[in-house]
């Protein structure tokens, strides 16, 4: 099983890196941006075949040491055994 | 008494506390490695600066899930004197002693400069030599001293007395200006619910020798020593 595991600041929290990302998009001509938060993705292969418990595994991760939930959320994505990350 | 400095891999500032405390404060001092599982007798534990894990993941991630940290979490439930400086005040935060966040600083920037702080606790074991009040000039030097909280959890800490300094001016006005990371309510340094547990920011060892001209942090590690020793004292008696 494969998973992809996406971990971003807090809607509530100043992200200070989108911020400067949104005002680089905005200098470059892409007037359009209202937000931009930076997060994290992590593309990970789990020796699981069960998406239940692929999924809990990959929540514990979140939870131990992928997130700082203080300040990050997360979010969970099973791709399935067969679909690669493509480049 | 005996203190340890524990070495992760990317501590930078440990040999500076070691000094501090071997050198200047004439003490028993041990280094203590990241993977060790015991803290060899320490009576203080100091979680240094640096870049622990090459700040991989998140500044202090990784260095609050290795061995040591599970003994340093046993030594502060059972009221061990624990200080964190920058990165070890991160490895705090992330290991769940200490509670909040750091995110970058607001700036984007890595701040190396000096700052005044407010001292809000003088009752602490490692403010004990201070007045609140006073104000200390100590450097700063990170790119991730953005303290963060829930609102209500921030009102919280503040009910407590947990706040123990703030970054103000020099004569020790609270102000934005005077904030250089964009930390929440101007906090450069908090304690546990019990204070034997400090973090902070700013560098005291980096400020504790005349020669270095500014001795203004060389009062936390005093009076650290000088509880850490009555304690011993105590359990000896």
């Amino acid at each position: 099983m494969k998973a992809r595991v996406t971990v971003y600041p807090r809607r509530e929290i100043l992200d200070p890196q989108g911020k400067a990302i949104r005002d680089a998009l905005s200098r470059v001509g892409f007037a359009g941006v209202e937000d931009v938060r930076a997060g994290k993705s992590f593309e990970i292969s789990l020796g699981i075949d069960d998406p239940v418990e692929a999924e809990r595994e990959l929540r514990r991760m979140c939870e131990k040491l992928l997130a700082n939930t203080v300040v990050e959320d997360y979010s969970v994505e099973l791709l399935g055994a067969e679909v690669g990350v493509r480049p | 008494m005996r203190c340890g400095v524990v070495v992760f891999p990317g501590s930078n500032c440990d040999h500076d506390a070691y000094h501090v405390l071997k050198h200047v404060l004439d003490q028993d001092v041990t280094f203590l490695w990241h993977q060790d599982d015991s803290l060899k007798g320490s009576e203080l534990v100091i979680l240094p600066g640096g870049f622990s894990y090459g700040d991989y993941l998140r500044a202090g991630a990784m260095a609050a899930l290795s061995p040591v940290m599970a003994a340093v979490k046993r030594h502060a439930e059972t009221g061990g004197l624990v200080l964190g400086i920058c990165n070890g005040f991160q490895v705090l935060l992330e290991a769940g002693l200490l509670p909040g966040a750091m995110r970058r600083n607001a700036s984007l920037r890595f701040r190396c400069q000096d700052v005044w702080l407010k001292v809000e606790r003088a009752d602490l074991p490692f403010t004990r030599k201070l007045r609140v009040g006073q104000v200390l000039r100590m450097p700063i030097a990170h790119a991730e001293g953005n303290y963060e909280d829930a609102p209500e959890k921030l009102d919280v800490l503040e009910a407590a007395g947990q706040v123990v300094f703030r970054y103000s001016t020099p004569d020790g006005a609270v102000t934005p200006e005077a904030n250089p990371n964009g930390a929440a309510r101007n906090i450069a340094g908090i304690c546990n619910a019990q204070g034997n547990v400090l973090g902070l920011m700013p560098h005291p060892e980096r400020c504790s020798e005349s020669v270095l001209g500014n001795t203004d942090g060389l009062a936390l590690f005093a009076g650290a020593v000088e509880a850490g020793s009555r304690l011993v004292a105590g359990a000896r008696r």
